[in-house]
C-alpha cells in the first residue's frame, strides 16, 4: 500500500473517532441546555459533566490532529480549503473558541451561569452544522479556482439541498450518538431516571437521522454521479449500516444491552462513513485535488506515518489509562470518587 | 480603495499570536511549578504546598482553555490566513507541526487525569507522577513548535526546483541550525514567566492580607524558581545573540543598529536615528557587541548594509530587542536582591521589595511579547528567509479586515471573562479558608475513627 493510501486512512480513521466523541460532547451541551429549559437538569446534567469533565479537550485535540494531518499530507488543501474557507473557517475558530473556554469557565469556574450554558448548548449545534459544511464542498462545484484565485460560491452552497441535508444529517447524528451515549453511560451510573429520560432522546432522534441520512444520499446522486455510482458499488457496507442500525433501534426499544447498543451504533456510523470515504476516492476535493496527485513527498510521508505509528504507542495506553479511570469505573460514574 | 491584505492578514495573525503566547508561555511554565509544589509537599508532608499544587491548578486549568482554543484558532489561521506558506512548506514542515499535536494530546490526557484523581492513589508520588507526562507534553509542545518557527527563520532540508521543496528531509528540516537556541530560549524564559507569576500572586497576597506561612512558602519557592530560571535565560539570549551573529547576521545587526561592518564593534543601547541613519543619544559599550555575537572583543560583526535594502527588517526592532533584554537582566536582579535581603537576614518582605516582585510579573509578559515581536519582526520580509516572502504568502481575501476586528474582539471577550472567572475563583476562596477547611475535615474524620475505635 502506498503512503498516500495509508496517510488517507489514518485520517479518515481519525475523523471517525472525532466524529463518535465529538458528536457524543456537542450533544451533550445541547441536551444539557435543554434539560436545563424544561427543568430536568437535575436528572441528567451532572452525569454529563462528570462524563465531559476529563474528557472535552482530547475531543478538541482530535479535531486539530484532522486538520493538521490532512495539511501535511496533503498540502495542496491548505491552498484550496485555506483561500476558500477563511470566513467560514474563522467563523468556526470562533464558535469553537466560545465553547472551549466557555466550558472551562462554567464548570471550572465557582459560578453556575446560564449564558454559558446556552452558548456551549447553541455551539453544540452550530459547530457540527459549519464542520459539515467542509464535506459538501469536497464534493466539488463550490469551490472555484479563477486565474490562480481560489473562492467559494456563497450563493450556490447556500441554495444548494445538498448541503442543506448534510447539515441536518450532521444534527441529527449528532443527537443521536449522544443520546446513545449518555444512555449508555447512565446505564452503568445505574441511574434509572436520568436513563428514561436520554433513552427517550436516543429514540426520538433515530428517525429524523436515518430520514436525514437517505435524502442526503439522494441528493448526492444529483450533485455527484460518480460519488454516488461508487457508493452504490459498495451496496453491502450501506447495508451492513442499516442492519446495525436496526440493532441500535431493537436494544434501545427492548431498554437493555446499552454498551452494545452503543457499539452498534458505532459500526452503524462506520460503515456508513467508510462507504461515503471510499467512494469519494480519489478525490479531496474534487476535481482539484487528488490523493495521488496532492499527497506530499514520500520522505515526508513516511515521516508523519512514523511520527503517528509512534504517537499511538504512546496515546493508546495513556487513553486506556483514561477509560479504565472515569469510564470504565463504576464507582466513579456513580460519581462515589 | 484597495486593501492591503498582505497588512492585514499580518495584523490578524500578531493579534492571534500576541494573545496566545501569554496563555501558551502559562500552560508550558505553569506544569513544572506544580510539580514542585507537590513534590516539596510530599517531602515535606506540608500540606500547604500540596493545596499550593491544587489551587494553581484549578487557576491553571482555566488559562489552559484559553490557550487551547487559541493554539486552535492559530493552527487554522496558518491556512486560512497564509494558505500559500502552508501549500509550500507543509512539504517539508509537517512532521512538527503534526507532532505538536501528538504532543499536545499527551499533556491533555494527562492533566484530565490529574485534575480528577487527587484523592484517588494511596500512594502520594503516584498521584505526583502524572505530573511528569504533563510538563514533558508541554514542553515537547513548545519544542515542536518553535522548530516549525526555526525553520522559518533557517530553511533547511529540501532542493527548492522550479516553485516546489523536493528532496525533503523531514528530521533536517525539523533539526535546523535555528531550532537549538531557540528551544533554549523559549523554554528557559518560559520558566522564568512562570514563576515570576506565581510569586507576584504570592507577593500580592502577602502585601493585602500580610504575611501567612502559606504564602511566604510559595513566594520563597518560586523566587528559587525565578533565580535559576532568570539566569539560564540570560545564558540562553547570549546563546541566541551568537547564533544570530553567525547565520542571521541582519536580524543581530537590525537590533543592534549595527550598519557597517567592522571589528570590535560596540554595543549599542536605546538612542535614536536621524534622517541620515546616525545614531544619537545611544550608550554605547565599546566592543560589547563583537564580545555578544563571537565572545571576542576584536571579532568582525556583518553589518545591515551587507544586505539589500528590500531585505533588511525595520529598524523598530532596536527597541523591542533592548527592552527585552533589559526585563531579562531586571528579574535577574529583582530574585538576587530577594536572596541578597534573605541570606542576610534583613527583611525579605519589604513592601518595596514585594511591589517590585509583583511588578515583574507584568514585566516577564510584556519581555516574552517584546522577544516574539523582535523574532517576527526580524526575519521580515521573509517569511521563510531566502524563499517566500511575506507578500507571496498571505491571502488575497478582502474579507480578513473584518475577520481583523471579528477576531480582536473575540479575544476581549475571552481575556476578560478569563480574568473575571479567575477572581470569582480564588477571591471567594482565599487559601486560609481552604486550610482551615482541610484541618476541619481531618479533625472530624480523627473523631469518627475514634468513636468506631
Amino acid at each position: 500500500m502506498s503512503y498516500e493510501i495509508v496517510g488517507i486512512s489514518v485520517l479518515w480513521i481519525f475523523l471517525y473517532g472525532y466524529l463518535i466523541i465529538a458528536s457524543i460532547d456537542f450533544g451533550a451541551g445541547f441536551f444539557a441546555f435543554y434539560a436545563r429549559l424544561t427543568g430536568k437538569d437535575h436528572l441528567i446534567n451532572r452525569l454529563i459533566s462528570r462524563y465531559l469533565s476529563p474528557v472535552w479537550e482530547i475531543t478538541n485535540v482530535f479535531f486539530v490532529f484532522f486538520f493538521i494531518g490532512l495539511m501535511g499530507f496533503f498540502p495542496d488543501t491548505a491552498h484550496y480549503y485555506g483561500s476558500a474557507l477563511l470566513v467560514p473557517g474563522s467563523i468556526a475558530i470562533i464558535l469553537l473558541a466560545i465553547r472551549g473556554s466557555f466550558y472551562a469557565f462554567e464548570n471550572y469556574g465557582s459560578k453556575k451561569n446560564i449564558v454559558f450554558l446556552f452558548l456551549y448548548g447553541a455551539t453544540g449545534l452550530l459547530i457540527p452544522a459549519s464542520l459539515s459544511v467542509a464535506l459538501v464542498l469536497s464534493e466539488g462545484g463550490f469551490i472555484i479556482e479563477h486565474n490562480g484565485i481560489v473562492s467559494l460560491e456563497y450563493l450556490k452552497l447556500l441554495t444548494s439541498p445538498l448541503a442543506w441535508s448534510i447539515v441536518a444529517l450532521a444534527l441529527t447524528s449528532v443527537l443521536f450518538i449522544s443520546a446513545s451515549f449518555l444512555s449508555f453511560y447512565a446505564s452503568r451510573a445505574d441511574d434509572q431516571p436520568a436513563l428514561e429520560l436520554l433513552r427517550s432522546y436516543a429514540l426520538f432522534w433515530s428517525t429524523p437521522t436515518i430520514i436525514a441520512a437517505f435524502t442526503a444520499f439522494l441528493y448526492l446522486s444529483q450533485h455527484n454521479e460518480r460519488h454516488f455510482q461508487n457508493m452504490m458499488g459498495l451496496w453491502w457496507l450501506l447495508g451492513l449500516s442499516i442492519v446495525f442500525f436496526l440493532i441500535v433501534l431493537w436494544l434501545l426499544y427492548k431498554g437493555r444491552h446499552y454498551g452494545w447498543a452503543f457499539i452498534c451504533l458505532m459500526m452503524q456510523f462506520l460503515c456508513a462513513f467508510f462507504a461515503y470515504g471510499i467512494g469519494h476516492y480519489p478525490y479531496i476535493l474534487d476535481p482539484y485535488i487528488t490523493i495521488q496527485g496532492g499527497a506530499t513527498q514520500e520522505a515526508m510521508g513516511i515521516a508523519l506515518i512514523a511520527a503517528f505509528i509512534g504517537g499511538l504507542l504512546l496515546l493508546v495506553p495513556s487513553l486506556a489509562l483514561v477509560f479504565r479511570l472515569f469510564l470504565f469505573d463504576a464507582d466513579y460514574v456513580k460519581g462515589k470518587k | 480603495m484597495v486593501v492591503d491584505t498582505v497588512l492585514w492578514s499580518r495584523l490578524v495573525t500578531g493579534l492571534t499570536l500576541s494573545f496566545h503566547v501569554i496563555f501558551a508561555t502559562i500552560g508550558v511554565a505553569i506544569p513544572l511549578m506544580i510539580v514542585l509544589a507537590e513534590w516539596v509537599g510530599i517531602r515535606k508532608k506540608d500540606h500547604h504546598y500540596t493545596l499550593m499544587a491544587k489551587r494553581w491548578t484549578r487557576g491553571f486549568i482555566i488559562s489552559v482553555a484559553v490557550g487551547v482554543v487559541t493554539g486552535t484558532a492559530i493552527s487554522l489561521q496558518l491556512a486560512l490566513v497564509w494558505p500559500n506558506f502552508m501549500q509550500l512548506a507543509g512539504n517539508v514542515i509537517a512532521l512538527p507541526l503534526f507532532m505538536e499535536v501528538f504532543a499536545f494530546f499527551f499533556e491533555a490526557i494527562f492533566l484530565g487525569i490529574y485534575l480528577y484523581t487527587w484523592d484517588r492513589f494511596r500512594n502520594p508520588y503516584l498521584h505526583w507522577l502524572l505530573t511528569i507526562p504533563v510538563v514533558l507534553g508541554a514542553a515537547m509542545s513548545a519544542f515542536f513548535i518553535t522548530s516549525v518557527n526555526g525553520f522559518m527563520n533557517q530553511p533547511q532540508g529540501f532542493v527548492l526546483e522550479g516553485g516546489h521543496f523536493s528532496a525533503v528531509q523531514p528530521l533536517q528540516a525539523m533539526f535546523n541550525d535555528a531550532t537549538p537556541s531557540k528551544i533554549f530560549h523559549i523554554l528557559t524564559s518560559a520558566y522564568m514567566t512562570g514563576a515570576a507569576l506565581l510569586a507576584a500572586i504570592a507577593a500580592f497576597s502577602i502585601l493585602r492580607k500580610g504575611a501567612t506561612d502559606y504564602a511566604k512558602k510559595g513566594l520563597k519557592l518560586m523566587m528559587g524558581v525565578l533565580l535559576v530560571f532568570s539566569f539560564l535565560t540570560a545564558v540562553a539570549g547570549d546563546t541566541s545573540a551568537k547564533f544570530l551573529a553567525e547565520h542571521q547576521p541582519e536580524k543581530l545587526a537590525a537590533a543592534e543598529w549595527h550598519f557597517e561592518t567592522e571589528k570590535g564593534a560596540d554595543l549599542i543601547f536605546l538612542g535614536w536615528l536621524n534622517a541620515e541613519r546616525e545614531i544619537i543619544g545611544a550608550l554605547h559599550i565599546p566592543n560589547g557587541l563583537s564580545f555578544l555575537a563571537f565572545s571576542d572583543f576584536h571579532a568582525e560583526v556583518t553589518g545591515l548594509n551587507e544586505f539589500p535594502a528590500d531585505e533588511q527588517p525595520s529598524l523598530i526592532v532596536h527597541y523591542l530587542f533592548d527592552f527585552m533584554v533589559s526585563i531579562g537582566f531586571i528579574l535577574l536582579g529583582v530574585s538576587v536582591l530577594f536572596f541578597l535581603l534573605l541570606w542576610r537576614k534583613w527583611n525579605a518582605l519589604h513592601r518595596w521589595m514585594l511591589r517590585i516582585i509583583v511588578f515583574g510579573a507584568p514585566l516577564a509578559f510584556l519581555g516574552v511579547e517584546l522577544g516574539w515581536f523582535y523574532a517576527e519582526m526580524g526575519r521580515q520580509p521573509w517569511m521563510i528567509r531566502g524563499y517566500m516572502r511575506v507578500e507571496e504568502a498571505a491571502t488575497t481575501s478582502p474579507s480578513i479586515v473584518i475577520l481583523f476586528f471579528l477576531f480582536l474582539l473575540l479575544y476581549i471577550v475571552l481575556g476578560t471573562l478569563c480574568v473575571i472567572v479567575l477572581r470569582r475563583l480564588f477571591r471567594n476562596n482565599p487559601a486560609e479558608a481552604e486550610l482551615e477547611k482541610a484541618a476541619k475535615a481531618k479533625q472530624e474524620a480523627l473523631e469518627k475513627e475514634g468513636d468506631l475505635a
